[in-house]
Order: structure tokens, then C-alpha cells, then sequence
């Protein structure tokens, strides 16, 4: 099956497109049904792999036209699939809040990976702190629809606290951007990311000098 | 799923009048290959597909013999509408050399002989099995497989395929397989042998010349590699500790599990009649199988010649080749920047769970062989 993406793909999905070098080998960990691969396999002449836990995703990336490997990130490392510096970028998108831990899984992408593109959902956004401030609850948005009993979220994160993750491990933010749910940005998101961003897309690499 | 049949096929066969040298060093001076073939060849023969088999399976995949009711051994994943689907690829089943289902094997008649060549028949292995199943994509004049497809030692030849001819196969599928056994592995297949060698009917492999066969000996081997199919969890469920009838504290037949073990062996042995002494060339051909041995040992290197594109699938409850197994291959692929996709499927079916149906193992192997199928135009 071929995706004609251009008209199909989330603006998220469009702007790490337009990150990523054409031709480069890339990893995409949590790879759904593929639809961020395919498009870079077809419209940016990638190569590479995906990674996905779901039975049912797998079925539809293998659909889609990619490579996809079934692994659960949380009981393997990558490392044991992949040695250092095997792919340009390692791509997780929307998942970093879901694995165990999500501070030596960077490690690992950037050990396996040159540059790594990671998005996530802002914590921090103004909305998740109304409602924590003044309904003195766990916030439900349309970003995180989960219960705190049942969601996969488990490592939320603030903008800040992932910048101040990168400074600890010695990792360089190469690029950012924030956008909102419909994967716009406002000037006031540029002007105060932290607390009017919802979904944060970052590119990191290991600063020079270090491995 | 598709619950078509392929219907009502007949077998073929090859005779192939030059000499095979086998990785032995013995000479197999001419043979036959028997196999069967369902779809139809394309007119610029790029959708045939081969089906490797495993240690006691044949070039019957799917439909049936005239008279018979049951149909072929993979007739769930093979027919009209199933993952291999009849209506748009040309699906080659074949008996592999040593077999007893009509391929040249221990039970045909030695020409040098005139009597059946028995424990002189040469040592084959998967290396040789290859060479043999190449003369055969000759003589159909296909010039390259879309895809070649396995499970168990099935999946080991496939994997044979793409290392010795790269360029003969587009897709190679690999399905609960191992790339070498491990010390366990031999040591079951070591005491299945020993428990047909030690079948006073066994003549030292000349039964056929007295007359008789090895059934006890055979049944025992069948009894031990069907428990290493099957999971704990699933004879457990089946059988539990649930007995015939009362306990009579004797040796005779008490728990459910004896009885349908007994069952597997006699039948295999009796009605099914396979030869003893394949059963010895296959479970020693498993053990030799080690595609890295020439490449230094190193699998990665071995896999840097591969030009498939490669779909590897293994079960949870598989133990006999458990997943891990199946992720070396995987990783000797990833190594050298290959095209691999790779599924763990859940099953509770243990080993034999690559012949029986599951809706996620279905949808995988479908989706591929789409896959496959949308690439060479079938």
C-alpha cells in the first residue's frame, strides 16, 4: 500500500519531516502504524526500521510498507537490537511519558542514534495547571484523556524539567519547537512555551566531546 | 479466514540425473524430488512461492488426495484467500532428499543395490536439501523465488536459501526457527535416535530387508519430540492430571496425557508410516544445521550476503525454538542494515503453534505476503 502522506500527515509528523536530512537512516520507536516511516521512506528517500509493541500496529505498519520490529523497550534494551551510531535519528514520538524510564532510554537512543527527535506532552500547559490548581485534581484534556489511576502517562514531564534532564546528561537541545493540539504555533507559545505549549518536539544530540 | 480449499491436487516428480555431492563428501549419483504445486505461474514468473518443511512434514501443503480426508499439513495459512493466497501466487510444496513421501530417501531402492540403500543412504543436510530444491526452481524455470517460506527446520532452510543463493529469492519467511540448535535441542533429537536404534526391529537400519520396522522405536522418538511441541501451560489445560478411569497403582495406561501420547507415537509409526531411518537423517541434519560455521561462526557475517528482504515470526510459548532464538536472526539482520520486520506472536501452542490458526499470526503473515505479493505484480 503506498500513502500519499503530504494531505494526510499531522502537522507534528510534517514538521519532523522537515527536521530530518533526506536519505538518512532513521529509527522511529513506537512507530504505530508506520505512517511517520513510510512517508520518510517515500518523500525523504529514509531507510530504517520501526519499533512497535502493539500486535495489531505491527500488522498495519508491516501494511504500510516498513520494516517493523516487534519489541517491548521496557524489558529490552536497545542495545541489544543495535549497535552505537547505527542510525542518523532515533524518533520517538508521544512516548517518552510512557516507558519505564525515560532518562536511560534517551541515553540508549543517543548512544544507537547521531540525533534523536523526541515530542511529548507539555505538563506545564496554562490548562493542566488550572485544573490542578483550582479543581485540585489531576488534569483530563484532550492531550491527556486518561485518568490517573489508568493512564500509560506515567512520566509526565514540563518542558523545563526535559531541558533540565538534557543539561544533567550532558545532551545539546538542537531545535525545538511547541505547538498546540492542532500542531500550530502562537506567537504567545514562542513568547512563553512552557505554559502555552501542549506538545513539545525537540532534537537533541550528545555534546561534542562527550562518547 | 478464508476457509477455501485448494481441492483436489496431485503430486509431481523431478528426476534429476546429475550426481549430488553432499556436504558429507558422499555421492548421490541420481534422484527424484517429489512435489506439488497449487496457482497458477504468472507469465513473467515472478509469483512463485517455495514451502520448505519441517523434520516430519512433506510436499503435501495443502488440499487432498483423492479418497482422503484430511487435507494437507499447512492447509490453514495455504489455499484461496489464506496468508499464501492460491489465487494469486504459484505455491510450490516439495519432499526433501532422505524424505519417505516419494523424494529419494533411505527407503528407495540403492541402484548400486539393488535393495533399499537402508543406514547407507548418504548423511543430508540443509546445505544439500538447497542444492536439491535449486535444480528444481531450474526445472520450473523460475528465475527467482517471491518468496521462500518456513517453519521450524523449514524456517532454516529458508534461511539457507538466502545465505547460498541471495539472489534466487525476493522474500524469505522464517517462522519458529533457530539459527543452530542448542545443546538441548541435540540432546532430544540425540535421545530420539537412540530410542529408534535401540528397537530390537531396527537391524542395524536394515528392517526394510528383514521384513519388519522399528514401531516401538519410532513411536517412543514421535512421543518425545511431540512433548517438546507443545507448552506446560497448554498440556496442562488439555489434560490436567485427569485420568482414564480410577488409579489401579499399576504401570498400564492411567493419566489422559499417557493415552494421547501413546496415541501421537502409534500413529505415527503405524498409520502414518514414516521411515525410521528419515526420522534419523532429519533430527541429525537439524543438528548440523549451523549457517555461520562457514563465516567464522558469526551469523552477522554469514547474513552480510543476504539480498531478501526477511519477515521472522516466533511464539511465546515456543520453547523447543523459543523467540530469543528467532531475535539472533533478527539481530545478524539488523547488523548488516537488512530489510526485516519481526513478530513475537502470543500462543499458548508452544512449537506447533506455526501450524495451527491465530488471528494475529494470520494478520501478520497476510499483511507481508500482500506485501510480497503487490512487488512482484501477483
Amino acid at each position: 500500500m503506498s500513502l500519499n502522506t503530504d494531505r494526510l500527515l499531522s502537522p507534528e509528523f510534517q514538521l519532523i519531516s522537515s527536521w530530518i536530512e533526506p536519505g538518512s537512516r532513521v529509527l522511529d520507536l513506537g512507530c504505530g502504524d508506520g505512517t511517520l516511516m513510510a512517508h520518510l521512506q517515500e518523500a525523504r528517500g529514509c531507510s530504517g526500521y520501526g519499533m512497535e509493541l502493539d500486535p495489531n500496529l505491527v500488522i498495519e505498519a508491516i501494511e504500510n510498507g516498513i520494516n517493523v520490529i516487534q519489541a517491548n523497550l521496557n524489558k529490552k534494551s536497545l542495545l541489544d537490537y543495535f549497535d552505537a551510531d547505527s542510525f542518523d535519528y532515533v524518533i520517538m514520538t508521544q512516548a517518552l511519558q510512557v516507558v519505564d524510564r525515560p532518562d536511560l532510554l534517551l541515553e540508549e537512543m543517543l548512544t544507537i542514534g547521531k540525533q534523536s527527535i523526541v515530542t511529548f506532552p507539555n505538563f506545564g500547559f496554562w490548562k493542566n495547571r488550572v485544573q490542578l490548581m483550582f479543581s485540585g485534581r489531576m488534569p483530563e484534556t484532550e492531550v491527556l484523556p486518561y485518568h490517573w489511576y489508568d493512564t500509560p502517562n506515567i512520566h509526565m514531564c514540563t518542558f523545563r524539567d526535559f531541558e533540565s534532564l538534557c543539561e544533567q546528561k550532558g545532551i545539546e537541545v538542537v531545535r525545538r519547537a511547541v505547538v498546540n493540539q492542532q500542531h500550530e504555533t502562537t506567537l504567545g507559545m514562542k513568547l512563553l512555551p512552557n505554559l502555552l505549549g501542549e506538545i513539545a518536539l525537540y532534537q537533541i544530540r550528545r555534546k561534542s566531546g562527550r562518547n | 479466514m478464508s476457509t477455501e480449499s485448494v481441492g483436489l491436487v496431485r503430486p509431481q516428480t523431478l528426476h534429476v540425473s546429475e550426481p549430488l555431492k553432499t556436504v558429507s563428501g558422499a555421492v548421490i549419483p541420481e534422484y527424484d524430488l517429489v512435489y506439488e504445486t497449487y496457482g497458477r505461474l504468472n507469465d513473467d514468473r515472478s509469483n512463485a512461492i517455495l514451502i520448505c518443511h519441517a523434520l516430519s512434514g512433506n510436499h503435501h501443503v495443502a488440499g487432498y488426495y483423492e479418497g482422503d480426508e484430511k487435507p494437507g499439513w499447512w492447509e490453514a495459512y495455504v489455499g484461496p484467500g489464506k496468508p499464501i493466497d492460491t489465487n494469486r501466487f504459484f505455491v510450490v510444496g516439495v519432499n526433501n532428499l532422505g524424505g519417505c513421501h516419494g523424494s529419494t530417501g533411505p527407503a528407495s531402492i540403492n541402484p548400486a543395490t539393488g535393495k533399499p540403500w537402508g543406514p547407507d543412504f548418504p548423511i543430508v543436510t540443509v546445505p544439500d536439501w538447497i542444492v536439491s530444491q535449486n535444480k528444481l526452481r531450474e526445472h520450473l524455470g523460475i528465475e527467482q523465488w517471491a518468496a521462500v517460506v518456513g517453519g521450524s527446520l523449514g524456517g532454516m532452510q529458508v534461511l539457507q536459501w538466502a545465505i547460498d543463493y541471495p539472489d534466487r529469492l525476493r522474500h524469505a519467511v522464517v517462522i519458529a526457527a533457530a539459527p543452530r540448535l542448542s545443546a538441548q535441542n541435540i540432546a532430544f533429537n540425540e535421545v530420539a535416535r537412540q530410542a529408534i536404534m535401540s528397537d530390537p526391529d531396527f537391524h542395524g537400519g536394515r528392517y526394510l530387508e528383514h521384513g519388519v520396522i522399528p514401531k516401538r522405536g519410532l513411536a517412543l522418538a514421535r512421543m518425545l519430540g511431540h512433548l517438546t511441541y507443545l507448552s506446560d501451560d497448554l498440556m496442562g489445560k488439555k489434560f490436567g492430571r485427569e485420568l482414564r478411569d480410577t488409579l489401579k497403582y499399576s504401570f498400564d495406561v492411567e493419566f489422559q496425557v499417557e493415552s494421547y501420547l501413546r496415541y501421537q507415537g502409534e500413529k505415527f509409526a503405524t498409520k502414518q508410516k514414516f521411515d525410521a531411518n528419515t526420522y534419523l537423517l532429519m533430527t541429525k541434519a537439524l543438528d548440523y544445521f549451523d549457517p555461520s560455521a562457514p563465516y567464522d561462526h558469526d551469523l552477522s557475517k554469514a547474513m552480510a550476503r543476504v539480498q531478501a528482504s526477511f519477515m521472522v515470526i516466533s511464539f511465546t510459548s515456543d520453547w523447543r525454538f523459543s523467540p530469543e532464538r528467532s531475535e539472533e536472526i533478527v539481530r545478524a539482520l539488523l547488523d548488516n542494515d537488512k530489510n526485516v520486520s519481526y513478530a513475537e506472536i502470543e500462543s499458548q501452542h508452544g512449537h506447533d503453534a506455526f501450524l495451527l490458526p491465530n488471528p494475529i499470526y494470520e494478520g501478520v503473515f497476510s499483511a507481508y505476503m500482500n506485501r510480497v505479493a503487490s512487488e512482484v505484480g501477483a
